[in-house]
């Protein structure tokens, strides 16, 4: 064909690091503590529910209520207005998404328009710049900054500059993303920088999309806050949830987004006439974890509480072992995943294949291909304008089996005796 | 057709139809954010959905639904069983490749490979949907926008239209005409055919594209050979692409060959072919679906792909792909899914017909897919004591519910209606229900 054939809003979108990365690893077959997945299975009493739904009689593989699973909204509805503080409408304030990817989709195609302006904080996940531009939006762009320099570097430590992020609100904002636990800083924004920011989205009637899908995993105490249980916040709230994070099965891709019914209509068109509907024994499934999860809140029996004190101890022991061959881990507040610093490892990096990229790039693929080890860089989770200032670190996730991370352990220590 | 006419034909709908999009807000500060709040303009004027109202009316447990299209037979037993399976595996449970689990594209290229006659390149030239409505969606996305005009024939599966409409192209309607008279007393989805003439003058230097859909939904027409061949000579003399829906393109009835576009000359290079395994194997809960198509155009899709959901649900994938495999094995025979719930339906079809005509009604007897349209007008039922308000058909409908207590959950389709000089309805009836 002698036209042109592709739409232009996937032009300069085409990428995507999960892709070329996932591709790597399974080729060298590397120890893989890249993306972002369990390599456990998910608790018993979901893979049960699963299996019941699928012999749960014919309805149950036949489509379902477009924005949710009438079973799995109810139960998402009880489950958050206990914890965010209002009665949550399961038929108007939630749709159900094929994954929370999904659900940020439909948020962005839903809201934004040509000559809005997005506010994106880096380092951000990944999907979050081309989505934007997809929709046709701009994109305003401020950083995590690092306040201090002490022994033990944590995620606390990255924060926002009040003026800087006052500045970038102009009458052309639409909206500002925030993902609390942050991929893949680690970082949990306390109440008070989230205040800080419900104030702004106040002041100037912008749109908060919150991604919160590592919601459950937070460590040493730290507490996950709501930005749509602040004041004034819930009416312009959409915020971001998963069933793949929550409940260790990232596979059955369901998420949800979540909020004030005059703004999830706008994601409802979207979905019923994207994918309209989304898989029903999967969304079954889900609805029986939550329920459990519900009766079990708060007490010792509950998932939400096991799995991170489980993830915990794998945080701990990833970061003494990054230590000790040389690495300065970043120790996250919460999510799934650590970054580290490798600026002080002298690896030759003779690769002719990658002498363009980023240095982190180079050194992950040097990782993967001389080591057999699989990480994420870091540079990837900023825009490509700023990719360059933020070379200096790859990204671990640590919600794998001990024996994985005892066999990248390994190959770490193997590499620091050799050296 | 018009959803809200339709649908007044249950009490219920109307309050489902409400969009609250004039709801009132009681503070000051909401008034100020229900202005800034509003939608981005692609969604403009697509928020009504029949089938949504539709779902939400039919969840009604007095009201039989035989209008949306899903089975309730059973799916295949090995099907569920490698279902359950898969999810017993830990790394099913997780991402899988987000353009298809490898399983499952290689199978798909197995049987595809072997229908084309063609060497299909599993990972370039296959890509995997959230049912054939996200292939549709991840084709109009990567490959319409502003300025394409788009032609959809009459009658459609209602989301063509808003999906041309949300990528910013612009749809070009021509309609299937009834060729033979109307006095017949057996028509079939054969005798709607387009008119040439007609058909060439919706082609000019615009047009993107033409979806073609065979089997129909809702007539269950199957495009010939021939039929065809007159649309793939206008794609290639105006150089324009192919979206070819043929999510029934296994229920294809005796006497009949479904035939896919994309293997008549000129036409790879330029057709994108839409399957799915919830109309193949009866799991329309699944979701999953595929577009089939050459590299160059495929990518694109690929990219709206990883910038919408990523990738599909890893175990319901495994399980297709193995249901797949096993079905490769026979294909031909008897014994294959594919043949056999083609052969179920038949007879019930033929049933469903019968049924119709003994009642004085006209089915058009499909050809293929799960549906069957019906004429109404040879009962002339008299309906004047229902008020001057509402067009025949619906008023039709809404007699037969009350005081037949037919349980049809009815579609009025085909608006050309009015263009016939007699007041003929048509209504949908999901024959895989008797």
């Amino acid at each position: 064909m002698s036209r042109k054939l592709h739409a232009r809003r996937i032009e300069a979108i085409d990428k995507n690091i999960w892709v070329e990365f996932t591709q790597l690893a399974a080729d060298y077959k590397a120890v893989n503590l890249g993306q972002g997945f369990p390599d456990f299975s998910p608790p018993s009493f979901v893979q049960e529910a699963f299996c019941k739904a699928l012999n749960g009689g014919f309805s149950m593989h036949q489509y379902t209520r477009a924005f949710g699973h009438p079973n799995l909204v109810k139960i998402l509805a009880k489950f958050f207005s206990r914890i965010v503080g209002r009665e949550i409408d399961p038929m108007e304030d939630i749709l159900v998404s094929v994954g929370a990817y999904q659900a940020l989709f439909c948020t962005f195609q839903a809201l934004i328009d040509e000559g809005d302006e997005v506010i994106i904080v880096e380092p951000f996940f990944d999907c979050y710049q081309p989505m934007v531009m997809m929709a046709g939006g701009t994109i305003c762009l401020l950083y995590l900054r690092l306040k201090c320099c002490g022994p033990v570097l944590s995620s606390a430590d990255w924060v926002l500059s009040p003026e800087e992020l006052a500045s970038k609100f102009s009458p052309r904002t639409k909206a500002i993303v925030i993902n609390t636990p942050n991929n893949p800083l680690g970082k949990v924004y306390q109440r008070e920088e989230l205040q800080m920011i419900a104030d702004l989205c106040i002041k100037h009637d912008v749109i908060c999309i919150s991604d919160e899908v590592y919601e459950w995993l937070t460590y040493d105490g730290t507490k996950h806050v709501k930005i749509a249980s602040l004041p004034g916040m819930w009416e312009r709230t959409v915020t971001i949830g998963s069933a793949g994070k929550t409940f260790s099965a990232t596979g059955w891709k369901v998420g949800w987004a979540m909020g004030s019914g005059h703004i999830l209509k706008h994601l409802k068109t979207v979905h019923q006439n994207s994918v309209y509907h989304c898989a029903t024994a999967a969304q079954e499934a889900v609805a029986v974890g939550f329920q459990r999860e519900y009766d079990v809140f708060g007490t010792e029996e509950s998932y939400f509480h096991q799995l991170p004190i489980h993830l915990h101890e794998k945080r701990l022991r990833l970061a003494d072992c990054l230590k000790s061959v040389g690495l300065k881990p970043i120790l996250p507040q919460g999510g799934y995943f650590m970054i580290a610093d490798i600026s002080n490892l002298n690896v030759d990096l003779t690769d002719p294949s990658t002498k363009d990229e980023p240095y982190d790039y180079r050194f992950v693929k040097w990782l993967i291909k001389e080591k057999g080890l699989a990480t994420i860089p870091v540079s990837a989770f900023y825009s490509p304008e700023h990719r360059n200032e933020f070379q200096k670190y790859i990204r671990f996730c640590f919600v794998k089996e001990d024996t994985t991370l005892q066999a990248a352990e390994d190959i770490l220590r193997q590499w620091s005796d050799s050296k | 057709m018009n959803p809200i006419h339709l649908l007044r034909v249950f009490r219920c709908a109307p309050r489902i139809l409400q969009t609250n999009r004039f709801r009132n807000f009681t503070s000051c500060q909401d008034k100020m954010a229900s202005i800034k709040h509003k939608n981005a303009k692609r969604i403009e004027g697509l928020d009504k959905n029949v089938w949504v109202a539709f779902t939400s009316v039919a969840a009604d447990p007095s009201i039989v639904n035989l209008g949306q299209g899903y089975p309730d037979i059973p799916p295949p037993s090995y099907v569920k069983e490698g279902l359950a399976q898969a999810a017993m595996v830990d790394r099913l449970n997780q991402y899988t490749r987000g353009f298809g689990h490898p399983t499952l594209v290689k199978a798909l290229s197995k049987v595809y490979g072997k229908v084309y006659d063609r060497q299909l390149d599993p990972f370039k030239e296959i890509l995997i949907t959230v049912g054939g409505y996200g292939s549709l969606f991840s084709t109009m996305q990567a490959l319409v926008e502003e300025g394409d005009e788009v032609i959809i024939i009459e009658p459609f599966f209602d989301c063509y239209v808003p999906m041309v409409k949300m990528a910013g192209g612009k749809p070009v309607l021509i309609p299937l005409r009834l060729k033979s008279s109307p006095a017949a007393t057996s028509v079939s989805s054969a005798d709607w055919v387009l008119d040439q003439k007609e058909l060439a003058s919706k082609f000019n230097s615009k047009t993107k594209a033409i979806i073609i859909n065979t089997p129909n939904n809702p007539i269950g027409k199957i495009f010939s050979r021939s039929e065809l061949q007159a649309i793939a000579d206008l794609c290639i003399k105006h150089d324009t692409l192919c979206f070819s829906d043929e999510v029934y393109e296994w229920l294809v009835y005796k006497g009949h060959e479904h035939v896919k576009i994309a293997t008549l000359p000129g036409m790879w290079d330029r057709t994108i072919t839409i399957g799915s395994a919830g109309k193949t194997f009866s799991v329309t809960g699944w979701k999953l679906g595929w577009s089939i198509g050459p590299d160059h155009l495929i990518k694109h899709l690929q990219t709206v792909m990883q910038n919408s959901l990523y990738t599909c649900p890893t175990p319901l994938q495994e399980a297709v792909g193995q249901g797949l495999l096993r079905e490769f094995e026979l294909m031909g025979k008897p014994d294959c899914y594919f043949t056999s719930l083609a052969l179920e339906l038949e007879g019930k079809r033929d049933r469903m017909a019968a049924m119709l005509r003994q009642t004085g009604m006209t089915p058009v007897v499909p050809e293929g897919g799960y549906f069957m349209i019906v004429d109404v007008t040879a009962l002339n039922q008299d309906l004047s004591h229902m008020g001057d308000d509402e067009p025949y058909d619906y008023k039709f409908v809404k007699w037969m519910i009350k005081e037949k207590v037919f349980c049809f959950v009815i579609l009025g389709i085909n608006n050309k209606t009015k263009h016939s000089k007699m007041h003929r309805i048509v209504f949908k009836i999901i024959y895989i229900y008797i």
